[in-house]
């Protein structure tokens, strides 16, 4: 790989020891997929923020760069707690004291501790054709695919490293070659719900493996609606970036050969579904949404859908999203609507990376395939997998 | 008989230590006890085994980019290997060996191995040495 001169003085450490190790796993990097050059980027966004994925070992890692700053706006994964209401969710307070101490090594290196797996409602939104390194795998998807930014699936130390050099190595998905579609997907069935995206996804990303999916036969899709379809593409396969015909910006001008094709029907729809969910029987303790978190009409929605009505004792709904999405839906007073109806509003963390089973939640019902296809093994619940609007019955008990 | 072979250099440093040969990838997060440096990853061919201050030499990595800061983990611990050969270095290795300051080196022009060779690794210049 290339290194102009500059580039050369960090790695060997005339910038210092914080520039220095990351221009080395930059370089690495760079080596193994044989990048031609650096890059520069617009953002960065960093996963390994929850105390839960990081411990003490990555802590320490994060606190020992210390001393320098990031050259790019940087924000945070979820961590596994809202930063500051963190007693109502039940945090211990030990758990507590170590996430805090970590989001105050990543905000040392000049972060922000914008908490967020959709940093693109939440202030970082790149632009059509700008390179970023982001690692959340949902918002890695979003960005190419909606947006048409351009982002390999970074991990977390790589994303820290090209966020403090503000560059990144030039391969993979930053490459016009390689975004073009290597999978043909027909929709045949009608696609009514946002779940019912999250559904197609689930199934396309066991499928695409870590191909290009080109999905055909929908013909518009939400911001919610294509947030789920990224995520869940994202959990069950490596997808990074998909095309879809008429709606996401790329379409238009990629060459559609894949020499594989798949059709997804509504017995494919219905199969996900009932796949999705593993609890045996009807009931839950938490009802939650906002994986990945929420946008501002997803709380209107489920603030105007609990109007009137109360959360049925002994079970909990709670919505999680990002912290600037939280206040604006305070202002609009949805939170306060919510919490009326005995639901509450977390921000900076979601259901995958809390501590959920020290919360005392067994089995929950989501809205999200991500949610459904991490919640049995990383926060190991039982999950309910239904509409949004079924979800809200549940908590609700009217069916 | 003394064998010198080419190869790339991932991590910078010199090392040498007895070699440890798996012939199965090597998962660091969740397959490898970051407090002793022990395989614990159910079927491996390590299981058991420690890599505590061996060369260790193995095809790849896999498993989550987590695996990085448990190499990170296994050098504050003083228990990581002394040195890593990789057929085909990928992220995850490759950062916790750089984040850990563990020499490493990949894409040797030969790759033949065995478990005891005592084994010399220079990433700076990308070379190894078997004894």
């Amino acid at each position: 790989m290339y290194l102009t001169r500059a580039e050369e003085e960090t790695l060997n450490g005339n910038a210092g020891y914080t520039k220095q190790k990351a221009m080395e796993i930059l370089v690495a990097l760079g080596k193994i997929y044989e990048a031609d050059r650096l890059i520069p980027i617009a953002s960065a966004q960093i996963a390994g923020v929850s105390y839960r994925s990081l411990g003490d070992s990555g802590t320490e890692w994060i606190e020992s760069l210390a001393g320098d700053e990031v050259e790019v706006p940087t924000t945070l994964n979820p961590a596994g707690m809202d930063l500051g209401r963190w007693r109502d969710m039940g945090i211990p307070e030990d758990f507590a004291k170590r996430q805090l101490h970590i989001i105050k090594a990543y905000s040392d290196l000049g972060i922000t501790p914008t908490c967020s797996c959709t940093p693109y409602l939440a202030g970082n939104l790149p632009s059509f054709g700008q390179h970023v390194a982001w690692s959340e795998s949902s918002a890695v998807c979003y960005a190419n695919s909606v947006i048409g930014a351009r982002t390999n699936r970074e991990g977390g130390p790589s994303a820290l490293a090209a966020a403090l050099i503000g560059k990144t190595p030039n391969y993979g998905y930053h490459l016009s070659e390689n975004r073009q579609p290597t999978l043909q997907v027909y929709v045949r069935s009608k696609l009514k719900r946002g779940s019912d995206f999250a559904a197609l996804g689930f199934w396309m990303g066991r499928r695409a493996k870590n191909r290009v999916p080109f999905v055909s036969g929908v013909h518009s899709a939400r911001l919610e609606d294509l947030k789920q379809l990224g995520a869940a593409m994202a959990s069950s396969g490596g997808v990074a970036l998909y095309h879809v015909e008429g709606v996401t910006p790329e379409s238009r001008a990629v060459q559609v050969e894949p020499n594989e094709k798949i059709s997804f029907g509504s017995r494919e729809l219905r199969e996900t579904y009932e796949s999705l969910t593993t609890a045996k029987s009807g009931w839950v303790d938490l009802v939650c949404f906002g994986c990945p978190h929420c946008s501002l009409e997803e709380i209107q929605r489920i603030a105007e859908l609990v109007r009137g009505k109360k959360v049925t004792e002994g079970l909990r709904l709670w919505v999680f999203t990002s912290a600037v999405v939280r206040s604006r839906a305070e202002e609009k007073g949805f939170v306060q609507a919510i919490e009326r109806a005995g639901g509450q509003v977390f921000s900076d963390t979601c259901m995958v990376v809390a501590p959920m089973r020290d919360l005392g939640v067994r089995r929950m019902a989501v809205n999200s395939a991500k949610a459904a296809f991490y919640g049995p093994t990383v926060p190991e619940v039982d999950i309910v997998f239904e509409s949004l609007e079924d979800s809200v019955r549940m908590a609700t008990g009217d069916d | 008989m003394t064998r010198h072979i080419q190869c790339r250099p991932i991590a910078k440093g010199i090392a040498e230590g007895s070699a440890l040969v798996s012939q199965e990838p090597v998962t660091f997060f969740g397959g490898v006890d970051p407090e002793t440096g022990t395989v614990i990853e159910k079927n491996h061919p390590l299981n058991g085994q420690s890599i505590s201050g061996r060369v260790l030499v193995f095809p790849t990595g896999k498993g989550s980019t987590v695996g990085s800061y448990v190499l990170y983990r296994l050098a504050r611990n003083g228990k990581a290997p002394k040195g890593m050969v990789c057929q085909d270095a990928e992220p995850i290795v490759a950062v916790g060996a750089i984040i850990s300051g563990i020499p490493m080196v990949d894409r040797p022009e030969d790759y033949e191995f065995e478990t005891g060779q005592w084994i010399h690794i220079d990433g700076e210049k990308g070379s190894i040495t078997v004894e």
